[in-house]
């Protein structure tokens, strides 16, 4: 037992002070850092979902535009909501995060539209866009993502 | 040999994903074993790419367009690369945790593709 315990106790040590304690200063110092920490995990997520909607809008704008023009156009509104926000997320900064937390209510504002309007009038789609049903085709992230983008954005301001 | 291809890409991607959400639960970045977890999968992905684009060229059709089976083809390839540079510039939990997001993805990726090539008659 004694054995096995001083091992244990001195690897935590120098782990947990040595990161803690050159990270705060540090991150301190820095500009905001909004695509970071669990803003890396949002670039990625967005990233996907730029990805997502707009090859699906582009090929299906190409390929079959006549069969549901406006489900069409409205991904690839969405399409370019999310790239715009994968951007700023990137580029980071004070001004790249206001601009990110007006496109994610605007994405937000969409989703709910774009959702209800699916469902209260299904014959003006007869194709699905990305925030068909709120975001039901994708796993309903389309909903829960630019609520998580807008906490993510507030808390960084306060960082 | 393409199934048995979709098959092993998106259970090693599910195996990814569980390995780097440990390693996000016990606060650790991405290590190089993980590093060479991500090298399998994406060899497994390009030979799927490769196989893919054989059977095309041999003449078998995929159930949706072929243009729809090659991208996603191609996103599948580059999808565990991506993540793993995103976590080489982030060494903390959260690269860990985008490698797992991203080998998740994967796995999807791959229950579509597996729609698009035999979606009608499987």
């Amino acid at each position: 037992m004694p054995e096995s315990e001083t091992p244990a106790s001195e690897t935590p040590e120098p782990g947990a002070a040595g990161p803690a304690g050159a990270d705060e200063p540090e991150r301190r110092g820095r500009r905001l850092a909004i695509g970071e920490g669990p803003g890396r995990l949002l670039v990625l997520v967005y990233g996907v979902f730029t990805v997502a909607a707009a090859s699906r809008s582009l090929y299906q704008l190409i390929a079959q535009y006549e069969e549901a023009p406006l489900a069409y156009v409205l991904s690839a509104v969405s399409a370019l909501v999310y790239a715009f926000i994968t951007v700023s997320l990137v580029r980071g900064g004070e001004g790249a995060r206001q601009a990110a937390l007006l496109c994610c209510a605007a994405e937000l504002v969409g989703v709910l539209t774009v959702g209800t309007w699916t469902l209260v009038e299904p014959s003006a789609f007869p194709d699905a866009t990305v925030w068909s049903d709120y975001g039901m085709g994708y796993l309903f992230i389309p909903i829960f993502l630019p609520v998580t983008g807008l906490l993510w954005l507030r808390r960084a301001q306060r960082a | 040999m393409f199934d048995a291809l979709t098959w092993a890409v998106s259970l090693t991607a599910l195996a990814l994903a569980a390995w780097c959400g440990h390693a996000a639960y016990l606060d650790q970045p991405t290590k190089d074993w993980h590093f060479i977890g991500m090298a399998v999968v994406t060899v497994l992905a390009l030979a799927q790419l490769v196989i893919g684009i054989v059977r095309l060229a041999q003449g078998d059709k995929p159930d949706d367009s072929t243009t729809v089976f090659v991208a996603y083809l191609i996103g599948s390839a580059c999808a565990i690369p991506a993540v793993g540079f995103m976590s080489l510039s982030e060494r903390t939990r959260w690269g860990s945790v985008t490698v797992a997001a991203g080998a998740v993805v994967l796995a999807v990726l791959e229950v579509r593709l597996w729609d698009v090539w035999e979606g009608g008659h499987a």
